[in-house]
């Protein structure tokens, strides 16, 4: 069993409001990531979780009981931190034990557990070290270890892939992966990283200064994103949000271009909106039944893609488009539009009208 | 391949023309004449009285009175040495008597002092307090002002509780003194390790003071030796508690005995200075075992972290 559920925390740091009601239901043996970028609240959501800060308001709740006020070392967690924290004067061998000396295990039962660990990690020529002679990938690996070499109710991890370089945190992710699928065990996973949080999750919550935007499978954050913000924050190239309003079955855009009107925009005539584009739903055409026209602005070879960069009155629309494509800015062109795809947001609230009508 | 700048320099195209900064300092040694002029004064105005201290430890009596004084070719003795510890009587005198209770009273009053002090420093640097920083104030407060201010209330209050003229209430007074001190230059060693050692503890199953206890306290150990040497050396040398508060032969620390050893009708100049010596000596191997240390004592805050 391994169920975190956290019921209205609030958090704030002098004139700064950490946490603002966050709510969250973690299902065992769930890998659920926290996203939101910098300032949102994910660690502090996490460090209300372990245990080390005093709340404000809110419960946290461990297999359902109430362990609000119980201190970290009751709460049965492992916890990996950003900058690792691992104990400088310990030998390897020794900061993997910490957590099983520190339950009076016996001598035997924490040797046996610490070379699982490091046949698990590939960390066995390690053991000896200390902290300040390992590179940051092998710290990282320690401390993972440290935090499964115990079996508790579920891991936190807080942003553990941040330090590392690019092709290490690829292989790392692929790792945990395969390690959480091994455990079956409960993983609380704060990142800022959208990939990481796509790649890895069964369950992501969006967190924005300290409130929780969306709950929802990684697909359904990306594909259906609650409001505008998410519909940002969510995707690379991020996506391009064009003021516009429905105008009987056209909508019609503040730079003068129209689209035929989506059957599932349940909007108001009238009223301002939001079109939300993503980068692989919109190509450059000749001809197309739904385009938008715009002036060429630039190109973004990224190797397997190419991003177009297409001024649509003051906005520019990004546009994946074939590694192949050519052009010259200030080209005129036809951006083809997949209605059925794209988003539709209210452009006072920020919240998605697309979900009604689809 | 090793190089060092010298050699590179040297074995440049142009060693017929170094910079002109270059040649300066090879004339002065790495300084220029001002500078050796300047330190050579400073030197000699600080250090002829240790140096006049030294010698007069070692001359006979009438060497001492001698006119013109003499620097070389005295008879060296070393019978004031002898005296500072071994009485006329030929029992313990009453210099080493008072040698041994600044021991004592420097020694308990540094013990407390760090005992209470580190765990102090502990808490203001990890936890959210109210007020935080006008207590920090508040404790700092107390050292503004020089002991001779207080030292007559203290004279008063001590009397009323039976410390006066007893170590006990030099130590508690020392401790008193050294608790801000402490409390002070710890906080900045505590502020520089992570406070993330004793969240992990926490979650690997320890409390929070013996998270402290295993993981912070042994990182802060360099830290607490040389704020516990500032704390003794402040104790050893107090001499305005030590010489109001306390009065009989067995109680007076080091200091008060040595500057009554000035004011009978004929002065031991010798033996004053032996006492001296002896005195300085543990100081000036304290400082030099925490010099580091007392520079960034020093300049603590000034440097960023």
């Amino acid at each position: 069993m391994g169920t975190v559920a956290v019921q209205g925390l609030c958090k704030s740091f002098g004139k700064v409001q950490a946490l603002d009601g966050v709510t969250l239901d973690v299902p065992d043996g769930a890998f659920f990531v926290v996203l939101g970028p910098s300032g949102a609240g994910k660690t502090t959501t996490l460090r209300a979780i372990a245990g080390l800060d005093r709340l404000d308001a809110g419960t946290v709740h461990l297999d359902g009981r109430d362990a609000t006020t119980d201190a970290p070392a009751a709460r049965d967690l492992a916890m990996v931190f950003q900058n690792y924290a691992l104990y400088p004067r310990h030998t390897v061998y020794e900061n993997i034990a910490s957590p099983l000396r520190a339950r009076r295990r016996p001598s035997g039962e924490i040797s046996a557990a610490v070379e699982r660990m490091s046949d698990l990690l590939h960390i066995g020529r390690l053991l000896n070290r200390r902290p300040a002679q390992l590179s940051g990938g092998e710290m990282q690996r320690v401390a993972l270890a440290r935090a499964l070499v115990r079996s508790p109710r579920a891991f936190l991890m807080d942003e553990p892939l941040t330090n590392l370089d690019l092709k290490l945190r690829v292989e790392m992710r692929t790792e945990l992966t395969r390690i959480h699928r091994s455990l079956g065990a409960t993983f609380v996973y704060v990142t800022n990283d959208q990939v990481e949080a796509l790649s890895m999750a069964d369950q992501v919550a969006v967190l924005k200064e300290g409130k929780v935007q969306q709950v929802g499978t990684p697909t359904e954050v990306y594909e259906r994103p609650a409001n505008q913000w998410v519909a940002g924050f969510v995707g690379s190239p991020p996506i391009s949000l064009l003021p516009c309003h429905a105008e009987g079955d056209r909508l019609v855009g503040a730079a003068g271009w129209t689209l035929p009107r989506p059957r599932w925009a349940a909007a108001q005539d009238g009223r301002p909106l939001l079109l939300g584009l993503r980068a692989e739903d919109l190509s450059v055409e000749r001809r197309a039944s739904a385009t938008l026209p715009g002036e060429l602005y630039g190109l973004e070879p990224l190797g397997d893609r190419t991003v177009v960069d297409v001024r649509v009155g003051a906005q520019i629309l990004k546009v994946k488009s074939r590694p192949t494509i050519t052009g010259t800015p200030g080209e005129q062109v036809l951006v083809a539009v997949d209605l059925d795809r794209a988003h539709l947001f209210d452009a006072g609230t920020g919240l998605s009208l697309s979900e009604a009508g689809r | 391949m090793a190089v060092s700048v010298d050699e590179a320099v040297s074995a440049g195209p142009t060693p017929d023309r170094p910079p002109p900064a270059r040649r300066v300092r090879r004339r002065g040694h790495g300084r220029s004449v001002l500078e050796v002029v300047l330190l050579t004064v400073l030197a000699v105005v600080m250090l002829f009285p240790v140096l006049w201290m030294i010698e007069t430890s070692i001359k006979e009596n009438r060497d001492v009175y001698a006119v013109p004084a003499e620097f070389f070719g005295f008879t060296v003795t070393l019978d004031h040495f002898r005296d500072v510890f071994v009485g006329a009587d030929g029992g313990r005198s009453a210099l080493s008597v008072a040698f041994l209770n600044s021991v004592v009273v420097a020694g308990v009053s540094t013990v407390l002092a760090t005992v209470l002090g580190v765990p102090a420093a502990w808490a203001y640097s990890r936890f959210t307090l109210k007020a935080k920083k006008d207590q920090l104030f508040f404790i700092l407060s107390t050292r503004f002002m020089p002991p001779v201010v207080v030292v007559v209330p203290i004279f008063l209050m001590y009397r009323q509780v039976g410390l006066i003229d007893s170590k006990l209430g030099l130590i508690l007074i020392y401790a008193a003194f050294n608790v801000p001190f402490t409390i002070w230059m710890m906080k900045g060693f505590v502020d520089e390790v992570p406070a993330e050692y004793e969240d992990a503890a926490m979650l690997d199953g320890y409390s929070r003071l013996q998270a402290f206890g295993k993981f912070t306290l042994p990182l802060l150990v360099p830290g607490i030796a040389a704020t516990a040497v500032f704390a003794l050396i402040f104790s050893w040398n107090e001499f305005v508690f030590a010489i109001f508060l306390t009065s009989s032969d067995d109680v007076r620390t080091a200091p008060p005995a040595i500057a009554g050893l000035i004011g009978g009708t004929t002065v031991d100049w010798g033996l004053v200075a032996a006492a001296s010596v002896v005195f300085a000596l543990p100081v000036l191997v304290f400082a030099y075992l925490v010099r580091r240390h007392l520079v960034a004592g020093v300049t603590l805050g000034a440097v960023r972290r």
